[in-house]
């Protein structure tokens, strides 16, 4: 399990890297999701680097599209692409758009950045493979600020009604959302209970526990029902002076102050997993 | 080649046509996939159903995703047809349309039932006569408007051969039948279905191009030749076909069942414009307001779209052409 540690520890250098390098994007959230993403792509999900549009490849749809850098981190590191690439992100003509692209990016499955869209596209996905009788698994990415889209319960209520068992949701439950505290915006309450509710088989576990993030969607594999996996995060996860503070949404300009010393650490521990 | 009906032939309602195509293209592949938002009943879904029940995919009443998991349905290579009323394939599933389906390049056709005034005494939360105006603007999305029941067939069967999303209006009234079924349609292929030196009517769907028809056969009456025009196909649009008729008989009426804002008129002022090819214009349809309950045949009165509209745009331009 220390592999998935490292990748993840990986995946939030690279992040920060690439965010910082030219000033803009979305911190907060590509850290929530890091050990998750960490998961999916050091152990769960089935795919090949070198053809990235593999049938029997599981597929992953970043339905909160913002958060694209961590995903983008994850497939160069496990060799997608080149890692210098990342540098390139959001600059005119690359390949790594702020948002997920599927037109762009190699290893990205489906273009998301207009909120609870992606899930619903994921559900058609897990629709159209159960139909072809095929076995990949699609997993999806959501936040709990994207899950107060109306097309997100849309989705809550049709795929358990549909049977489809080869679909997870996994929810980034960071507890903050643009403009503040989810729950004092819109409070989605007891989350996994709701779900559970809809007809899927839901779980909460620690979001940053790799093991335990891993042990969920085995279960949910395990389960004849669509899975849900509220992960329990932490906004901007690895950024001490992130984590601690509510505006850390999108990072821009002198929003990275700070950044080098953050990662002279994470590289630090980077190398101490090495030894 | 356009092969038109040698005499008059009342047609089947579209939607008819289109589930019958749907079905025989699905017999043949099994990627086609029926997917609806609980109004599949209003257009012969129950037929598609009866006949490949796995392949009807009923979301429920929730048209966001009817757009987007048929876009994910096309990304795992199954070839969706999703229908829904007019009023929600476009005002309701815009951004769908757009990021889930155009943007991200999936593969999907949207089936867009009951357009304009035809919805008739559903009154004006049911009349769509925005959706062109919505839909057009959107980047690769081919729009055609089959206006009898050979062009609907030859439309699902390009649809669904082609790779792009796809919006076609489906009317549901029944009309004349305009081609015989050997007719060769194409995308971006207006048709001359009666000509005429006069004036063009071009028309859009059943309901208008029937109605530009019988404004030929009053004006002719008066002596007066007008040229009919089946647009067929709405984006990409026939530029050199309108351009022609401009230069050829001096004089344009469009007549569609949308708001004259945005929809074919919009679109045939902009070929115009963009060919410096300035001639009198009049744009019959829907005006600026909103639609009510009445019968479709009331509600064209009401909004001044019958053939003796048309006529009397037609007499309009013609006098424009001596000022």
């Amino acid at each position: 399990m220390s592999n998935l540690k490292k990748l993840a520890l990986d995946i939030r250098i690279e992040t920060l890297e690439m965010l910082s390098k030219h000033g803009f994007g979305h911190v907060g959230g590509s850290l929530s999701i890091a050990d998750a993403i960490a998961v999916l792509y050091g152990k769960q999900m089935k795919y090949d680097p070198k053809n990235p549009k593999w049938d029997g490849r599981d597929y992953l749809v970043l339905s909160k599209g913002h958060c694209g850098p961590a995903l983008y981190a994850a497939l160069a590191i496990e060799g997608f692409f080149p890692r210098e690439e990342l540098l390139t992100i959001n600059q005119l003509g690359t390949r790594l758009p702020s948002h997920a692209d599927k037109n762009l990016t190699p290893g990205i499955d489906m273009t998301t950045g207009s909120l609870g869209q992606g899930v619903s596209c994921a559900l058609g996905m897990a629709l159209g493979l159960k139909l072809q009788g095929k076995p990949n698994m699609v997993y999806a990415i959501i936040g709990d600020g994207e899950a107060q889209e109306g097309q997100v319960w849309e989705t809550m209520l049709i795929a358990p009604n549909k049977k489809v068992k080869n679909f997870i949701v996994l929810l980034d439950n960071n507890e903050q959302q643009l403009d503040g505290f989810t729950d004092t915006i819109s409070n989605l309450g007891d989350i996994r209970k709701k779900a559970e509710d809809f007809g899927w088989f839901a779980l909460s576990v620690d979001g940053h526990d790799v093991d335990a993030i891993d042990e969920a969607i085995e279960r949910c594999k395990a389960s004849d029902k669509p899975g849900f996996i509220d992960l329990r995060t932490i906004k901007g996860k690895g950024w001490p002076a992130k984590e601690a503070v509510l505006n850390n949404h999108a990072c821009r300009g002198v929003a990275f102050d700070g950044v080098e010393d953050v990662l002279t650490d994470m590289r630090k521990q980077f190398a101490a997993m090495n030894d | 080649m356009v092969n038109l009906v040698k005499e008059r032939m009342e047609d089947i309602e579209l939607t008819k046509a289109y589930s019958q195509q749907l079905i025989e293209l699905a017999e043949q592949n099994p990627k086609i996939v029926d997917v609806e938002a609980d109004v599949g009943n209003c257009i012969y879904g129950g037929d598609f159903y009866c006949h490949f029940p796995e392949r009807y995919i009923d979301l429920g009443i929730c048209e966001q995703s009817l757009s987007s998991v048929s876009a994910g349905l096309s990304a795992v290579g199954m070839i969706p047809f999703c229908h829904t009323f007019a009023v929600f394939a476009s005002r309701r599933m815009c951004d769908q349309n757009y990021i889930s389906c155009a943007y991200a390049k999936n593969n999907v056709k949207i089936v867009a039932s009951a357009p304009g005034i035809s919805s008739g005494e559903n009154g004006g939360t049911h009349h769509a006569n925005e959706d062109i105006a919505l839909v057009r603007p959107i980047t690769d999305i081919t729009i055609m408007e089959p206006a009898d029941s050979a062009a609907m067939r030859w439309a699902v069967r390009n649809a669904a051969a082609n790779f792009g999303v796809y919006y076609i209006r489906a009317e549901r009234l029944k009309s004349n039948r305009i081609y015989e079924d050997d007719t060769d349609f194409a995308i971006g292929k207006a048709n001359i279905i009666r000509d005429g030196s006069d004036v063009t009517l071009i028309g859009e769907g059943s309901l208008m191009v029937n109605e530009c028809v019988k404004t030929a056969d009053y004006l002719a009456e008066k002596g007066i030749r007008a040229r009919v025009v089946d647009i067929f196909s709405i984006k990409p649009i026939d530029v050199d076909t309108i351009v022609k008729c401009a230069k050829e008989t001096g004089a344009i009426v469009t007549a569609e069942n949308h708001s004259i804002t945005g929809g074919l008129g919009s679109a045939v002022a902009e070929v115009l414009c963009d060919s410096f090819c300035a001639v009198p214009m009049r744009r019959i349809g829907v005006p600026n307001r909103f639609g009510e309950v009445g019968q479709p045949a009331e509600l064209q009165k009401l909004m001044h779209m019958t053939y003796q509209d048309i006529a009397e745009a037609a007499m309009t331009v013609i006098k424009g052409k001596s000022i």
